[in-house]
């Protein structure tokens, strides 16, 4: 996924002596400069260096004071009075990014020469750079001015003219492009041809006139485009999608997981009053690194679509009307005592959490039903980070008994025509008419409860619809294709009065059978955890933000795919 | 007093007579080395180019045997490349040139035995564009080299086989520097290699272990086998042996291309005797005795020099810049450097504001872009010097030109940052007043027709 991981040390063990601004310390062997102050609590600003790409060396903000340990005549290291090496430093700065430590080494990160250095770099990039934060996307999240505060003079001593650059470049699908904003580290170069092989990104003309630019007859827009928007450390990369929509400043970041794929990239969702404004890749070297795709990236703004569900629909003389929550919960609870447990089929959808599958659990079980399956949601498998499983969560329907892998929904269009199943419940917004069974088949239920999130055929046919809340507005767990339990939390409420999916199934249990110990959705994951081996002595704090392993599998179960 | 050259390098080049063929370069010796060589061995002739002191004669005078230390063919398993830098592109030096035009095959012969030395199988002649000519010389030359035998499989019977082709330029002044060369060999722009981790002798080109020598150099090397590499350290002085090609410009009575044993001729035989004098009878200003990159040097200075006694002690010396030896220690105990050879001379009509915001512009127009110091500062260097040129200079311009000039300097990817920041530091250093004079003379009797504002 990444062809280079200089933040990450051969072996951790392998330790050398190394003298960060005075004090020694014990650092893996191999590690680069920048990455070895950092653990020394110290900081080494840089733009061009990335530690998932290769090093190039071309931005100078990371030149430090290097030394080496004196020789003495007798080739051997000269000892100081505390009997460390005493240190032999270099005239010339040298990079940190491309200097790797070595035994008795010596790094100065703030001496007068290192911040003389810096303060140059930073003049220089200013120079000609167009200094247009105030309507710039990047502000607040811009490398210039973090560094330019931190490490700049605050006043320019250019009063040439500046560099005219081309400027509203469309560089792709989903990406524009101010060649004056940019400083020409070349990450996006090398995200594109290092991580995607997509050789489209490159330099033409020379010196200060360098201008970043796609080939000719070329576009950038392979399908992860917009992770260079991310790691672009000032503002000449812009999403298309996010540019001048929200102040970053004002935006509101919930940890999350995208719910797009079965991969489950964690996600930081960035919302202002109850919106979401963009999702960004969030760490995690066992999921996605620094990477997700434009796809997942963008697929947040049927959120605000015009079809979403905002209020219970009961269905009475043939037309869905809107209702109470407490009506349609006694509508459905009602309906479905009417019908025979072994008349009845249930969705579990392989989007829902873990802790709405386990209500959803409970009451198929408390009921009787054993007619539960999911429906089968294709992705498109990239081998990269894409999983060719739309269905976030399916292991976690496996895990709980809740899918045969679509081999039982196959059949029922059948049996619902021939009377064998007579009451449906739909959950997790599946449109079971995209899956295979005809409106006409749904039009012959006695009973057809449809919870989710946005109007398509089968909330159509439904008797009752229940409006749930999508990915950005609920908390909760899923299990990932590779078997990697995860957590998602609520950015923004649910539109009108839709609600997370448990507590309606929660609501339903109470109606239909009484019971209920689920007062909130971590009572839900405590009493799965206790029940279910595969989480048992997990808590949501175990979990964390990266998620853990609960089983492993290597390859992504492609089995939904054949 | 006539100063006689000593012509090793240039000898037969400009001689009556003398053709560019391969015939006539046999008629005089040519390939005898080549024969030599190849009875010698590999490590034999490693060990001559050792002792014979040679220092590389690109500009950063790095000793030759030193370069080729690096790399051990008897333990490399990858291929070793060597590659010929013939993008002779300083300002003010044009020695290859006359090798190239004129005597082709001395240049390959000695980089058959340079290959052969360092376990080449494959080579590279890298040609600035501008050489078209030249271009056709060498491929003509490498034709004659091959149909006679010198090239291709199991050269003269001995069982070595090397390749040797002409790469082009497309015009970029970096492609000199050997790192930018190897890239734009490797079909990408020129943007020099950071170092480390891509040191040629390591990961040159193609990732492999690289040589890359000057023409100059690989033509000393074909002397070198001949006398022998002791002999050959006789000439010129310790630690700067051999000849050197002086290519001498500016305001001098006779211009042009001139070899002499390193040091053997101070800069003052070199202006006064071998070139005329300065022209029109003025007097001399300044020079720029390496290229120009190197520092300039102000007509009436002293130098500090370290020199052996009679009894072998070692002195201080005051040095007067007349009495500077042309070779790379006297030069760079100057403060400045021998370099690519390339002598400017300028004379008291000079105006060091223009002859800097020239300079500059070249640098400007030159520097690759890649990293931030001289991608920036160089321009703006430039920009400065053409508004002080066109009569907009303010009081802290030279001091803001120093300042940004020290700030480029030892902080870039390759010497270029160097090669800029020198020539603003010393003018500004050895002639601000003039500076300071335009700066107050702006608006009336500045000069509009030279560096334009406009980029």
């Amino acid at each position: 996924m990444n062809p280079w991981n200089h933040d990450v040390a051969k072996d951790e063990n392998d330790l050398v002596d190394v003298q960060v601004d005075g004090v020694w310390t014990r650092m893996p062997r191999g590690l680069n400069v920048v990455e070895v102050a950092q653990r020394a609590k110290k900081f080494i600003p840089h733009y061009c260096y990335h530690p998932k790409l290769s090093v190039v060396g071309n931005c100078r903000m990371c030149l430090f004071e290097m030394g080496t340990p004196k020789m003495g005549p007798d080739r051997k290291p000269v000892l100081g009075q505390d009997g460390k090496p005493e240190i032999a430093w270099m005239p010339r700065p040298q990079i940190g990014c491309a200097t790797n430590i070595t035994p008795g080494m010596g790094i100065k990160t703030d001496s007068p020469l290192v911040k003389d250095c810096r303060n140059g770099v930073m003049e220089f990039l200013l120079i000609n750079h167009p200094l247009d934060c105030t309507i710039c996307d990047q502000a607040g999240e811009c490398k210039l001015q973090e560094y330019s505060v931190e490490y700049g003079t605050g006043e320019s001593r250019f009063i040439e003219n500046k560099v005219k650059k081309p400027k509203n470049v469309d560089l792709g699908a989903r990406i524009v492009l101010d060649d004056e904003r940019c400083i020409l580290c070349s990450r996006c170069v090398r995200f594109s041809s290092e991580v995607m092989k997509d050789d489209v990104l490159g330099f033409v003309n020379r010196g200060s006139h360098s201008t970043l630019t796609a080939y000719p007859g070329k576009s950038f827009d392979n399908a992860y485009s917009l992770n260079t928007v991310d790691i672009c450390p000032v503002g000449a990369l812009t999403s298309k999608d996010f540019r001048f929509q929200m102040r970053v400043w004002f935006l509101k970041e919930t940890k999350s997981i995208c719910t797009s794929c079965g991969t489950g990239c964690n996600v930081t969702i960035g919302s202002r009053e109850g919106k979401v404004h963009r999702l960004t890749p969030r760490e995690n070297e066992a999921v996605n690194s620094l990477w997700m795709c434009d796809f997942g990236r963008l697929n947040f703004h049927f959120l605000e679509s015009k079809d979403r569900l905002h209020r219970p629909l009961l269905r009475a003389a043939g037309e869905q009307f809107p209702g109470t929550w407490a009506d349609a919960i006694q509508r459905s609870a009602d309906g479905l005592k009417k019908v025979k447990p072994e008349d009845i089929a249930v969705v579990a959808s392989g989007r829902l959490t873990l802790e709405e599958l386990f209500v959803l659990k409970r009451l198929v079980t408390e009921l009787g039903v054993t007619r539960v399956d999911t429906v089968l949601n294709l992705g498109q498998a990239d081998n990269f980070l894409r999983s060719g499983d739309g269905n976030p969560n399916r292991r976690g329907t496996e895990l709980l008994g809740l899918s045969s892998g679509g081999r039982k929904l196959g059949s029922w269009g059948a049996e619902i025509e021939s009377g064998k199943i007579k009451a449906l419940l739909v959950t997790g917004g599946e449109d079971v008419v995209a899956a295979g069974i005809s409106a006409a088949s749904l039009a012959k239920l006695e009973l057809l409860i449809v919870s989710g999130i946005s109007v398509h055929e089968t909330t159509r046919m439904a008797h009752v619809v229940l409006p749930g809340a999508a990915f950005a507005e609920k908390t909760g767990s899923m299990v990932n294709v590779y078997g990697r339990l995860q957590r998602m939390t609520r950015a923004v409420p649910p539109p009108g009065e839709a609600r997370e999916e448990w507590t309606i199934l929660r609501d339903l249990r109470i109606a239909l059978t009484g019971g209920n110990s689920l007062h909130s959705v971590e009572d839900v994951w405590k009493s799965m955890a206790a029940e279910v081996s595969q989480f048992s002595g997990l808590s949501w704090a175990k979990i964390g933000d990266l998620g853990i392993q609960i089983e492993s599998v290597s390859q992504p179960a492609e089995s939904v795919t054949g | 007093m006539a100063i006689t050259q000593h012509r090793l390098i240039f000898k037969h080049i400009d001689a009556p007579g003398y053709t560019r063929d391969i015939a006539c370069y046999r008629k005089h010796g040519g390939y005898e080395m080549l024969k030599k060589g190849l009875g010698m061995g590999g490590a034999a002739i490693r060990e001559e180019v050792k002792k014979s002191q040679l220092r590389g004669r690109g500009g950063a005078g790095f000793p030759t045997g030193t370069k080729w230390g690096f790399i051990d063919p008897s333990k490399v398993t990858k291929p070793i490349y060597l590659i010929c830098n013939a993008d002779e592109s300083e300002p003010g030096t044009f020695k290859d040139r006359q090798i190239i035009y004129k005597d082709p095959h001395q240049l390959i012969e000695g980089m058959i035995l340079s290959c052969f030395a360092n376990g080449v199988k494959l080579a590279y002649l890298y040609i600035r564009c501008e050489f078209t000519e030249g271009w056709r010389i060498l491929e003509t030359a490498l034709a004659e080299a091959k149909a006679a035998g010198f090239l291709g499989k199991d050269i003269l019977k001995s069982g070595y086989d090397l390749e040797i082709h002409v790469h082009r330029g497309a015009g970029a002044y970096i492609c000199g520097e050997e790192t930018g060369l190897i890239e734009s060999l490797e079909g990408k722009r020129a943007y020099p290699r950071i170092k480390p981790p891509y040191f040629p002798a390591v990961l040159g080109l193609y990732m492999c272990p690289t040589i890359v020598n000057n023409v100059e150099t690989l033509c000393n090397v074909r002397h070198i086998v001949e006398m022998g590499g002791d002999a050959y350290a006789k000439i010129g002085r310790p630690n700067n042996t051999g000849t050197r090609l002086l290519c001498v410009s500016g305001d001098v009575v006779r211009p042009g291309y001139y070899e002499f044993p390193c040091g053997a001729v101070t800069l003052g035989q070199l202006i006064y005797d071998v070139c005329g004098g300065i022209r029109n009878g003025r007097k001399l200003k300044a020079v720029i005795p390496g290229g120009s990159s190197a520092k300039v040097l102000r007509a009436g200075e002293t130098y500090k020099m370290k020199a052996k006694d009679i009894h072998g002690n070692t002195v201080d010396r005051e040095v007067r810049l007349e009495d500077l030896p042309m070779d790379f220690d006297s030069l760079a105990a100057a403060g400045s450097m021998a370099g690519s050879g390339g002598v400017i001379v300028m004379d008291d009509t000079r105006d060091m504001v223009e002859c800097l915001a020239n300079i500059s512009a070249f640098y400007a127009h030159e520097s690759c872009g890649q990293c931030t110091p001289c991608r920036e500062g160089v321009l703006w260097l430039k920009k400065i010097l053409a508004r002080i040129a066109e009569g907009h200079g303010k009081e802290d311009d030279p001091a803001l030109l120093r300042d940004v000039a020290d700030r480029i300097a030892g902080r870039t990817i390759c010497a270029f940052g160097e090669a800029a920041a020198w020539p603003v530091q010393s003018f500004i250093g050895k002639f601000k007043e003039e500076f300071q004079i335009r700066i107050r003379r702006n608006g009336t009797a500045a000069k509009t027709d030279t560096v334009s504002l406009t980029h």
